[in-house]
């Protein structure tokens, strides 16, 4: 509820005369950085009551880790049940309002293209143990993982589920050997090392995907993130995405783009990660108009379209443009990689790989602005396009000033020549892992690839495969700057601002009528040359009068 | 008929017209900021100032408004069509000769015709149209969810722009109107100390001298 009109009265009146009094200096800038960085904060199970190394159950040597989820599942005996509810276990959704079947299971994605068909690669990030194919057992809970997560050694790794061509599998060789035992002895709750094992290397490597999730989130100074840092609050991922019955808040499938309930009591509110559910509707604290203005702004803005003023930062880049119609080339006949960027933090990145095509990189990016209701419309396997009007949009989002569950929010833009089967006008899935000889990255025959996917997902293909350009729509959510980073009044309020060309809003200071300028400059200017007329004929008459 | 320098401005009068002065220059130049026709402030400056001022300004007019129907100053305002095509003739084309301001002050009216009319516009038409709209504006937030809040806005923008061209245009021939007639400092001073050379009949005059003798020299 909007304060009353006589209290905002009030407020501007008095507000800004008090905008520097002692209380707003002393949380400037927010928050402290503590001198002495203590564990990674996380949800409220933060204080944990079992010390792992005593239990009996763990002080043996493990042969694999469902081994270990076994162990883990004889205390903790309803975990299985709950986890197996999870979309890192179910790698599938059904979007309840679009109905559409999404998850890694089902959907196309313009960067690897597919996990479908490509699991013995791709499963690694999966929650499990062992999916290669079709015939995973999704009900049987001694296939969790539960140690990607709760490992606090840093030692845990997964290999790929299946070895791959020889050309792919040499990349997983000579890792050291894991002591299962310790690691299982020394679980807790997530870092955001074990969330970005996954999450940080999206789309085939370090923040290529997202663009604001990558491996300098792991020890952040707080000016990248002001929750994050280590310097700081030093929040693990779990401190916003709280989970229930393994259950965690927060989908990239259905963004809450406007929430309209704020902080909720204590223990309440375990549906969404959002900024407002532990800031508030009124995040900012009334001491001037200005903050008064800004919090008015949570109306129309995303908090992440002001407080993110770039993404890609920490020294590591994001990828914005990859290229399949280059991929394939060899070298001897054999598949080579190119080095062509180095990145903020000194390392190099691949521009050219022959089993994925050419990229390009960038970092410290500026967003793209757009209205966001937090509907997310994918283009999926089964969806028919017109190959003639391209880029095909992935992933499309719906939102308009209107609606009232619209925000402007930041996001990145993500453009892939990609194939596709042109003849039906359809995305396809491509067999890219796989020790057959259909496999892309092994062959790289892409025909014979998609052929193949597409095959053995059961799914029509013309035969006709081409490349289409592709665009896909990632929200900016992470990597939230500290306030005194965040983007001020003019980066918008001004021509050629950041929000040129959003539809929907008057923008002071963006948006003119240029018929009323005119009229206004001439009617300004006319009168100054009519005084000056008036004053100089006025001046030249008087000389005149004292002549005669 | 004798002129005499008489108190015609109170000091309330002054002190309104001086504050009005200074805080539609604070708004005019934070304004035009606003509308990006300058950079000197900053944005979050200039709505700042802007917001102040325009409600110190309502203020003030409140006030205003209230001693000009208390003290019935109001009647200086009502326009007249006598003497205005003198005052006319005299600005078109006597001002060129070096004739003489037509209009003598009377104590019962101290503008002339012509400038009853401009101030009574000003008055009634600018001043309400973007003090209006401008509160319209400000008071956005209360709005804003109505159907199409976002054209309406645009619409009460530019009504508000077009209200400030005007007041521009105003502020710059009434400055100049100073220079008119006898010299800038001497149409300055009235507003200053309050008095001015005024035509009084004999009962003003004896009046004046005997039951308010400090406002008459």
């Amino acid at each position: 509820m909007r304060s009353l009109l006589g209290c905002a009265l009030a407020v501007l009146f008095v507000g800004s005369f008090v905008a520097t009094d002692a209380r707003a200096q002393s949380q400037w800038p927010t928050p402290p950085a503590t001198p002495t960085p203590s564990e990674q904060i996380s949800g409220p199970l933060t204080g944990g009551t079992a010390d792992h190394t005593k239990f009996e159950i763990l002080k043996q040597s493990f042969a694999t880790g469902s081994d270990v989820t076994q162990a883990c599942l004889s205390c903790h005996t309803e975990t299985g049940k709950h986890f197996m509810q999870n979309i890192h276990w179910t790698w599938e959704y059904r979007h309840p309002a679009t109905g559409q079947l999404l998850g890694k299971k089902h959907l196309v994605n313009n960067f690897c293209t597919n996990a479908r068909g490509n699991e013995g690669m791709c499963a690694q990030c999966h929650a499990g143990y062992g999916w290669k194919d079709e015939g995973f057992d999704f009900s049987d809970e001694t296939k969790i993982d539960c140690l990607v997560c709760h490992d606090r050694t840093g030692t845990y790794y997964k290999t790929p589920n299946s070895p791959g061509s020889p050309a792919c599998s040499v990349m997983f060789e000579g890792k050291p050997a894991m002591d299962l035992s310790r690691i299982a002895q020394s679980v807790g709750l997530p870092e955001r090392a074990n969330c970005g094992t996954c999450h940080f290397n999206g789309g085939g490597g370090d923040n290529v995907k997202h663009g604001d999730l990558s491996s300098a989130l792991k020890n952040p100074p707080r000016t990248l993130d002001v929750h994050m840092g280590v310097d700081g609050l030093n929040f693990a991922c779990t401190a916003c995405h709280i989970t229930n019955k393994h259950l965690w808040a927060g989908s990239r499938y259905q963004i809450e783009a406007k929430d309209q309930d704020g902080t909720g009591l204590p223990g309440q509110r375990r549906d969404v990660a959002t900024c407002e559910s532990c800031h508030g509707l009124a995040p900012h604290q009334v001491d001037s108009i200005a903050s008064f203005k800004r919090n008015d702004h949570a109306s129309s803005l995303a908090c992440q379209t002001c407080h993110i003023p770039e993404y890609a930062r920490g020294g590591v880049a994001t990828m914005t443009h990859w290229d399949w119609r280059t991929a394939g080339k060899t070298r001897n006949g054999e598949g080579y990689h190119e080095h062509g960027y180095t990145q903020g933090n000194g390392e190099h990145r691949y521009t050219y790989k022959s089993i994925k095509g050419d990229f390009i990189y960038a970092e410290n990016l500026v967003p793209l602005y757009r209205w966001f209701d937090g509907q997310m419309t994918y283009t999926t396997i089964d969806t028919k396009f017109d190959v003639n009007r391209q880029p095909i949009a992935i992933n499309d989002f719906t939102g308009h000033r209107e609606d009232g569950h619209s925000r402007i929010w930041p996001f990145k833009a993500m453009y892939t020549w990609m194939p596709a089967d042109v003849g039906n006008g359809t995305l396809v899935y491509t067999h890219l892992w796989g020790e057959d000889d259909s496999s892309y990255w092994g062959n790289y025959d892409m025909g014979k690839a998609i052929a193949f996917g597409m095959k053995k997902a059961g799914l029509p293909y013309s035969g006709q495969y081409g490349f289409v350009e592709t665009v896909s729509y990632w929200p900016i959510t992470h990597m939230v700057a500290p306030k005194e980073e965040a983007l001020s009044c003019e980066s918008c309020h001004a021509v050629g601002g950041r929000l040129d060309g959003l539809k929907g809003l008057y923008l002071p200071g963006r948006d003119h009528h240029a018929w009323l300028d005119l009229i206004g400059v001439i009617a300004v200017m006319g009168t100054l040359a009519g005084i000056l007329g008036h004053a100089l004929i006025r001046i030249v008459s008087s000389f005149r009068g004292q002549h005669s | 008929m004798t002129i005499r320098r008489v108190k015609i401005f109170s000091l309330f009068e002054r002190f309104w017209h001086w504050s009005q002065m200074a805080l539609i220059m604070v708004l005019l130049f934070s304004g035009f900021g606003l509308h990006g026709f300058h950079h000197l402030i900053r944005f979050e400056t200039a709505v700042t100032l802007h917001t102040l001022s325009a409600l110190l300004l309502l203020l003030l007019w409140a006030f205003g408004t209230f001693w000009l129907f208390t003290t019935r100053s109001w009647r200086h305002f009502i326009p007249t069509l006598s003497g205005m095509w003198q005052v006319f003739h005299f600005y078109s084309f006597g001002i060129f000769k070096g004739e003489h301001h037509p209009y003598r002050k009377a104590y019962w009216r101290k503008h002339n015709p012509l400038q009853a009319l401009a101030y009574l516009m000003l008055k009634i038409v600018l001043f309400p149209l973007i003090w209006i709209t401008g509160l319209i504006y400000l008071f956005y937030f209360l709005w804003r969810d109505l159907p199409q809040a976002s054209d309406w806005l645009t619409g009460f923008a530019y009504v508000h722009t077009g209200a400030a061209y005007a007041i521009l245009v105003f502020v710059l021939v009434h400055v100049y109107m100073l220079t008119t007639g006898h010299s800038f400092r001497e149409h300055l001073m009235p507003m200053v100390n309050g008095f001015d050379d005024v035509d009084l009949t004999p009962e003003e005059e004896a009046y004046l001298l005997k039951d308010e003798p400090e406002n008459i020299r």
